[in-house]
């Protein structure tokens, strides 16, 4: 059972990990992107209008469906979606110098109106009895693990038994980190979200590198809504299923002092800790709810240790939230 | 001498807005050559340096680099031009160490941090600078992150480096290591531009000097053939008369005795330097200074708005009689004793109005603790406000006008008239004239002039000498948070000032 709660603590922190990933890269440039939840919805709802089509044009033959295809059509549908939502943000923020607690709070609600009104008409147009959609040959691709997972035993079922998403999640992480520590390139998105006018004065396109950083890490936020449809809920879409976990992956991002790999098991920790209730037995309704609140409380907490440490290193970025216009005087 | 020149302006004007921040600037830099550009505050060094720098682009005239007509739109294109300018606030990352800063926006090696280490560590002993290149930018102290910026252009390659008041952070050990510095620079060929306003230093470091006031260029002198004198005259230019009426104080008595207050800052500055002095009823009591030589700190001290270190300020109380110390008041308290502050910061908005609000509610601002009701009453500010927009000819639409869509001369007559209206006994006005047109600021000396005889004593902030000695009493200078000179209005020059404002210690 313990391999269970653990396996499944992967599974439900995965989202969690794209959502805080996209986000982390995204504040690294000094945009606060508020719509992640939003555009892991997009992402979400993308890729079940693409994969929906695909599979059923294949109605009464699903064994004849190509699975490369049905992997690709929904990826493809959701890096377009998302990304869709991070250039609006992008372009709202740093072209157009929008307020971005506004313009971000705007793109979650508008992101889960999205998610909603498509979702529904999708389910009506399957004319089911279910207020959802199944698709559930197209998870069956996104779920396909190595097979030899089931011989390993608890060690298979904990770290091999996941779909390639899951995999993908972890390099992105992985990737952005070294990106950011490493290369020139994250120095110098580092020092877009430091300092905007230390860039622009050091030569550095700093509306460029604020439009890459948005638009891919909406991409990689949006992958994770993604995952979640196709290989954690086995292809079945109902509205308002993701819940709130957009805005767990960004409580995530201050858990993990903003950086990537402290993402990786920051993840897993609030997503165990979002369904260990299902794991203590003999625990009341009420109590449940109050578990559920743990990854919050620890942010929290978090939050409390930093402030006391105070080491400049663990800050958000210094120019976090704030637009830039070079003639500002 | 050498005098190949690296870097020529040719008729360059910048305008902001109905503000014109260079006119005509003509200048020449050499090769192997320190010139030094000096003028007050305002007087359009810093506007012209960064449009060199690709900061601003110049709305006319021309520039050469080596002969060649050059544009510079952007501060990449200057690093190509070998161009390096060390603003006067530093543009460093706070949280990279030195090195990361240095390679910051370079693009054509590969990135290697132990190749720039060592790079940096050459050219420190190259020049004689004193760096560890894996500090932390936020663990060191101002001098360390000047030579920083200094590393970071040489890095470039830079061959004309433009420093923006490279001395007015530095300690005077400092400034001679950097002086020390600039020569071997100058010995390598580097062409090095100084803007600064401390004539001292402009006399011991540079070859030229190339004056500006007001936007204009004035003219450039060797600096072995120049003297004090004649420079402070280019600087401040000869005496305007603007015919503002003054007149005598009606017996003063002391209202405010200001004894040797020190204030520090954050990282151990003084701000201020044992201060004092007495302002006098029926007085105006002006202060001079180059900015940022802690007018403001002054005058927050005297509001209650800032931690003194040492020192009192004594305030004679004309309805009691009774002598109150300032120090140990809350400022809501030195404000109900009639110490009333109208500080016009840079951003006119800053501190003293709410910009999305209208008049009448900044008016209320001042007033909402009067009353006993849950609800505010809205009728006496809006009589006031009134008031206030009749009798200082505020243009504005109406009374509910948000503040923020006024012209910035109405801006700062609401401001000065709120706290005149309180009847204060003393009225401190901190640049109540920026950016204001010849009859608004008119409406304010005459504001001032009209407080003073009703026996108020008023300190007037100000940075044009010509007003200063035209409607003050008696002008405090100040420099480096230190008083530098005592004059009296009547029988200073202009020129008396500016030498003043420069020095950095009171020599009786």
């Amino acid at each position: 059972m313990i391999a269970t709660l653990f396996q499944r603590a992967i599974m439900q922190g995965i989202p969690l990990l794209c959502g805080a990933t996209g986000e982390i890269l995204t504040e690294k440039s000094g945009n606060l992107n508020l719509g992640i939840p939003g555009i892991m919805y997009v992402g979400g709802i993308s890729g079940v209008i693409g994969g929906f089509l695909y599979e059923s044009s294949f109605m009464g033959h699903k064994e004849d469906m190509n699975g490369f295809l049905a992997i690709l059509i929904p990826l493809v549908c959701c890096v377009v979606g998302s990304l869709l939502m991070g250039l609006i943000y992008a372009f709202l923020t740093t072209t157009m110098r929008a307020n971005q607690n506004v313009t971000g709070l705007a793109l979650t609600t508008f992101g889960v109106g999205f998610g909603n009104f498509f979702g529904g008409s999708l389910i009506k147009l399957t004319g089911s009895s279910m207020p959802s959609i199944t698709l559930s040959k197209t998870s069956e691709f996104f779920c396909q693990s190595l097979p030899i997972a089931e011989d390993l035993g608890w060690f298979g079922q904990i770290f091999l038994s996941h779909g390639f998403l899951a995999y993908l999640a972890i390099i992105l992480a992985v990737g952005t980190g070294v990106m950011l520590k490493r290369t020139r390139v994250g120095l110098h998105l580092r020092a877009v979200g430091e300092s905007p006018a230390t860039a622009d004065a050091a030569g550095i396109n700093v509306g460029r590198y604020k439009y890459a950083a948005t638009c891919i890490g909406s991409v990689i936020a949006g992958l994770g809504g993604l995952y979640y449809v196709m290989d954690y809920a086995n292809g079945i879409w109902s509205n308002d299923a993701f819940g709130d976990r957009g805005w767990l992956a960004i409580a995530i991002v201050i858990f993990a002092l903003w950086k990537p790999n402290l993402a990786i098991p920051a993840s897993i920790l609030f997503g165990g800790l979002y369904i260990v209730h299902n794991y203590i037995p003999g625990i009341d309704f009420s109590t449940q709810e109050l578990i559920k609140m743990a990854p919050y409380v620890l942010t929290i907490l978090v939050l409390i240790v930093i402030s006391i440490i105070d080491r400049r290193e663990n800050q958000p970025p210094a120019a976090l939230g704030l637009n830039y216009f070079r003639e500002e005087r | 001498m050498n005098t190949v020149p690296a870097i020529e302006l040719k008729n360059i004007t910048k305008v902001f807005g109905s503000i014109v921040a260079n006119k005509n600037v003509c200048l020449t830099a050499n090769r192997g050559e320190i010139l030094s550009i000096l003028g007050e505050n305002g007087s359009g060094k810093t506007t012209l340096m960064n449009m060199i720098s690709g900061i601003y682009y110049p709305d006319e005239g021309h520039i050469f680099i080596d002969g060649k007509e050059t544009v510079i739109r952007s501060p990449k294109d200057a690093f190509e031009h070998k161009i390096g300018m060390i603003h006067q606030h530093f543009k460093l990352v706070d949280v990279f160490s030195a090195a990361e800063n240095i390679v910051l926006g370079l693009k054509d090696e590969t990135f290697n941090m132990a190749a720039a280490v060592k790079r940096v560590r050459e050219i420190s002993s190259r020049y004689g600078f004193e760096i560890n290149p894996n500090k932390k930018v936020y663990e060191m102290s101002v001098s360390e992150k000047q030579t920083v910026e200094i590393i970071k252009v040489l890095y470039r390659g830079a061959d004309i480096l433009i420093l923006d008041e490279p001395t007015a952070v530095l300690t005077p050990q400092e400034t001679e290591k950097l002086f020390a510095v600039l020569l071997r620079m100058k010995a390598d060929g580097k062409s090095i531009i100084i803007i600064t306003h401390k004539l001292h230093e402009v006399l011991s470091v540079s070859d030229r000097v190339s004056v500006l006031r007001k936007g204009e260029y004035i003219g450039t002198v060797q600096t072995a053939e120049t003297s004090e004198a004649e420079l402070t005259e280019m600087m401040v230019g000869r005496k305007v008369d603007l015919n503002i009426e003054r007149s005598e104080p009606k017996n003063p008595v002391d209202r405010l005795a200001v004894s040797h207050i020190s204030c520090i800052d954050r990282e151990g500055t003084k701000l201020l330097d044992d201060i004092s002095f007495t302002a006098r009823s029926g007085e105006i009591l002006g202060i001079a200074g180059i900015a940022g030589s802690g007018q403001r700190e002054l005058l927050e001290a005297i509001a209650g708005l800032q931690h003194l270190s040492e020192g009192e300020i004594l305030y004679f109380d004309p309805a009691t009689g009774k002598t109150e110390n300032l120090r140990d008041k809350t400022p809501l308290q030195i404000r109900d004793l009639g110490v009333r502050l109208s500080f016009v910061p840079e951003d006119r908005l800053g501190m003293g109005l709410v910009g999305n609000m209208d008049i009448i509610d900044n008016m209320m601002l001042r007033s909402y603790r009067e009353g006993r009701s849950a609800f505010l009453r809205r009728s006496e500010p809006k009589t006031l406000a009134e008031d206030i927009i009749n009798q200082l000819e505020v243009v504005t639409p109406s009374a509910s006008t948000p503040v923020r869509r006024l012209s910035g001369g109405n801006v700062q007559k609401v401001l000065v008239g709120r706290e005149i209206a309180a009847s204060p006994t003393v009225l401190m006005a901190a640049y109540p004239v920026r950016g204001l047109d010849i009859n608004s600021s008119y409406m304010i000396y005459n504001l001032l002039n009209k407080q003073k005889e009703n026996g108020v004593a008023v300190i007037f902030v100000g940075e044009d000498l010509d007003v200063l000695v035209e409607l003050c009493d008696r002008i405090l200078v100040i420099g480096s948070g230190r008083i530098t000179g005592v004059v009296d209005g009547r029988d200073t020059t202009k020129e008396e000032i500016g030498l003043l404002m420069t020095k950095s210690r009171y020599d009786n």
